[in-house]
This record gives structure tokens, sequence and C-alpha cells, in this order.
């Protein structure tokens, strides 16, 4: 059994002057104080990469920065999907008895440390170096192309894609610490700057300044526990042009293992925290994941299903398209809003039950895929 | 291991594709195995150039200066004839499902494969 028994998260956007490093420790220090544990009780770390300073032991590094001598400690490396993983792994320790407590933590001062050039060169690397690089694609090109496949097969518009941007939007106006608090239309989507066709830019996630962290223990420490009832795992490729059909995506085989894992289903939900780095993304993990039929999410997001008050509230902080995404750190803010919720702790965000959790990461080009079902013991 | 055949990937107007010679598998990504059975040695051979269009993104936004002059273009993704997808520029218009033939112009100072609707 494992506990997540504290978070800690930064505000997203603009920080000048904090490294990478400073994020992370502002992070860890946050999530060790939110567990109650001090230094000296953390055996574990597992932190995620940074693209402003890559380092081949980012771990260790961090380790010294912050003052952890643990018994069990390097990074992992997953894209988008690596907050996930790093939990999931975190939990597997746990539970084996390698370690009681594990700092998974991750950082990065992506939007003030490097043009924002830079930030979209280093990504578009994720794509094949001889087939696909050469032909200038960017991360929104990659989506791009699985989102007109995605309309061309589901009849899905750009104005449903819009309907994402503008529910992250509206929750992210809730949270202070998100990167954006103007609320925006279908209108303003559809007006904005085209990117990569049919993403413009309010389709895509910003680049940000932020960290986040996790402490995942043997023991519970707080009142309200938060327990990792399972997760797995699904990787069907790297590149989209070795990708399989959208009916063979890798979200619908990861969750179908941890549905199998958990003795859960999908009616057990009552919180949703999904990746979302551009509307298609969301549009279609929801789908994949079976939090709305084919082709229905963004029905769903219309009638409020996914609101705060709704059925399924879904990435109530505002998800990476609002409250922002700074590398391994922005899909990790998705769990602490989760334990936030589910924990009671989301102030004027708190939904009516959070008692049973689903997160979903993904990293590439919906290569990568960790799903997770989490669950408040009292 | 028999002679690769040069494609667009150097410098050459021409793409090509690996067939296996123990279980007939396709694929685009050259390697000296084939990735669906592990078989050495798979046969290379220049496809047709003819294919059809399974997705497109038309890039507005560009992340350096050699590709920013180039905005926008079109990314594809193309069923080639012979079985396998691969990834291309294309005309601006075209529609998923459309008929392409590839020409191999220069972009960013390299030869890629674009493809045009088949007339």
């Amino acid at each position: 059994m494992s506990f997540v028994t504290g978070v800690g998260l930064t505000p997203f956007g603009k920080h000048e002057g904090s490294s990478s490093l400073d994020l992370m420790s502002r992070a860890a220090q946050a999530a060790l104080d939110d567990a109650g544990l001090k230094r000296a009780e953390i055996d574990g770390i597992l932190c995620g990469y940074s693209t402003v300073s890559p380092h081949i032991m980012l771990a260790t590094v961090f380790a010294e920065h912050f003052g952890i001598r643990p018994s069990y400690a390097h990074a992992v490396q997953v894209g988008g999907a690596t907050g996930l993983a790093m939990t999931m792994l975190a939990h597997h320790l746990v539970e084996a008895g390698v370690a009681r407590n594990v700092l998974v933590v991750a950082g990065e001062n992506r939007l003030t440390g490097q043009s924002r050039d830079a930030s979209i060169q280093a990504l578009a690397q994720v794509g094949h170096p001889d087939y696909e690089v050469p032909l200038g694609p960017t991360i929104p090109a990659y989506y791009g192309l699985v989102a007109t496949r995605c309309m061309h097969e589901y009849g899905v518009t750009e104005e449903d894609l819009a309907e994402f941007a503008v529910l992250m939007r509206a929750h992210a106006c809730t949270h202070p610490d998100a990167q954006f608090h103007d609320p925006i239309t279908v209108a303003d989507v559809m007006a904005s700057k085209p990117v990569a066709m049919p993403l413009k830019l309010l389709d895509c996630c910003p680049v940000s300044d932020g960290g986040a962290a996790f402490v995942i223990s043997r023991e519970r420490t707080g009142e309200t526990a938060v327990r990792i009832r399972g997760c797995a795992q699904a990787h069907t490729h790297q590149h989209v042009t070795a990708a399989p059909a959208l009916s063979e995506l890798g979200a619908e085989i990861s969750i179908a293992r941890a549905k199998e894992a958990t003795g859960l289903a999908i009616s057990d939900v009552r919180y949703a925290a999904i990746y979302d780095s551009f509307t298609i993304t969301l549009a279609m993990l929801l789908e994949d994941l079976g939090l709305a039929g084919r082709g229905e999410a963004a029905a769903r997001v219309r009638a409020g299903h996914f609101s705060r008050d709704g059925a399924m509230p879904l990435n109530t902080h505002g998800g990476l398209l609002s409250y922002g995404h700074c590398g391994v750190g922005g899909a990790m803010a998705h769990l602490v809003e989760a334990h936030l919720q589910m924990t009671g702790r989301a102030a004027s965000r708190q939904v009516r039950d959070a008692s049973i959790a689903l997160l979903h990461g993904d990293g590439g080009v919906l290569s990568s895929h960790v799903s997770m079902f989490l669950e408040r013991v009292r | 291991m028999s002679e690769r055949i040069a494609d667009w990937t150097k410098g050459e107007q021409a793409i090509t594709f690996q067939t296996c010679g123990a279980c007939g598998h396709v694929q685009y990504f050259h390697r000296a195995f084939c990735a669906a059975c592990g078989a050495p040695d798979p046969r290379d051979a220049r496809a047709s150039g003819k294919g059809r269009v399974y997705a497109t993104s038309l890039v507005c936004r560009a992340a350096t200066p050699e590709t920013r002059a180039h905005v926008p273009y079109n990314i594809l993704l193309v069923d080639c004839a012979e079985g396998f997808r691969m990834m291309a520029h294309g005309e601006p218009n075209l529609a998923i499902g459309d008929e392409v033939t590839a020409s191999f112009p220069t972009f960013a100072g390299k030869l890629v494969p674009f493809f045009s609707k088949r007339k």
C-alpha cells in the first residue's frame, strides 16, 4: 500500500531569476511541509528532467542541493507522462519496501530560462531525427496531424476543441496561482493566431516556469489519507509516423490495465485529472479513457459535465492549458490539485465529492501513457 | 547485408522502405532488422511515391529562422501504396483521403518529399 502524503506546487508563469533547482526546491519543501516530514525521513528521490538545465544525474544534483542523502535516486524521462510514471514507480518502490518516503519532484524555468523558440525546438526533438525533424514539424504540428485525423474520423470540429480551452481557462480563473486569469470564449479561441492548423494559439498550452512535488509514503501521515489504489502504463510508439490507428492508442490500453489492477470502473470515478497539452489531447483522452462517449466529449463540456459543479469535475486548477506547463511539473500540478480536492483543501474550487480520482498522463505524441486511480481513506 | 538504397534523408530524390523476407512486414524507418519479427536484413526497395493523405497540419508558427522562411507549410502523414506511412510536406489544400504523388523540392536547405494531388 502507498499514500500520497504531501503535495507542493509553485505558481506557474514567470519566475524571473529562479533556476530549475530553485523551483524544484520550493516545490519539494512545500511537499515535505505538507506531509509533515523532515529531510532525513526522505529515503528516495525521483525527479524529472529540465530542458533548460539538462544533466545526466539530475536526481543526485537535486539531492545534494536540497540536502538529502537518499538510498534510492534517479531521474525519469517519459515526456508529459513523467510525473505519473514517477508516482507509479514510487508506489512500487514503497510497496516493495525499497523506500519508506519517496520525494517525486520536477521544476523548470522553461519560460524565462530560454527563448520560446528554444523551447519549441527542444520539444520538437521528440520527432524522428532523420524522417521527421528535417521537415520542420513542431509539437503542435504532431498533435495537429492527430487532430485533423480525429476530426475526419469522428466529426469533431474546431469549435468543439475550443470548448476545452474555454473550460480550462474558466477553471484557472478560480485559482490564484494559475498563469492565466482572463476569461476566454470559443470565439476568442477561433480567432487566436494559427499555430499548426487546426490548432490555434489558445488550443495550445503555454510555456511556463514552475515546480511541483509529492511525497509517496508507506505510512499515512495526515488525517485524511490519499491512497494510490493502482496504476498501469502503455507505450505503443514514439513517433507520430509510427502511431497506431486512433482506435488502438495507448490510453485505452493503460486504462484497461489500471481498471483490472484496481477492480475499479469509470463509474466509480468522482474527479478527473487528465493531461491537456492541447485541446485535442484532452478531447481524445477523455473519450479513450471512457469519461465521454466517442465524439461526445465537447458536448459534455458544453453541458457542464466537467465543470466544478458537474458530474465529473476535471482539472479544476486549469490544467496545462491555463494553469500552465513547465515541463514535467506541469502535469504534476494535476495530481496536486486532485490531492487538494480529495483532502477538502481546494478552497473556492472544492468539489462535492472527490473520493476517487482518475489521473492520466501522456508523453510524446500519445506515445506513452500512465493511468492511475487515487482513493481517499479516512 | 544488402546495400542500402539512398533516399531523401541522404539527399537523393527517392523514398525507400523495407520488406521482411521472413514475415513480410513492411517498415519505413530503416533498420538492420525487422521490427515485427527480428529477422535480419529486410529488403530495401524504392517506393513509387504514390499514396493517400492520412492526416495534415498546416504549420504557421515555426521555431527556426530557416523553417520560418517557408511558413506556412503543410505537414502530412501519407499512407504509401507499398503499405507504410510516412511524414512529408504537401500542397496547402490537400484533404484527408486525397490520392497524391511525390516530388522532392528543397526545404530549409535540404531535399524533402512533397506530395501533390494526383491528376
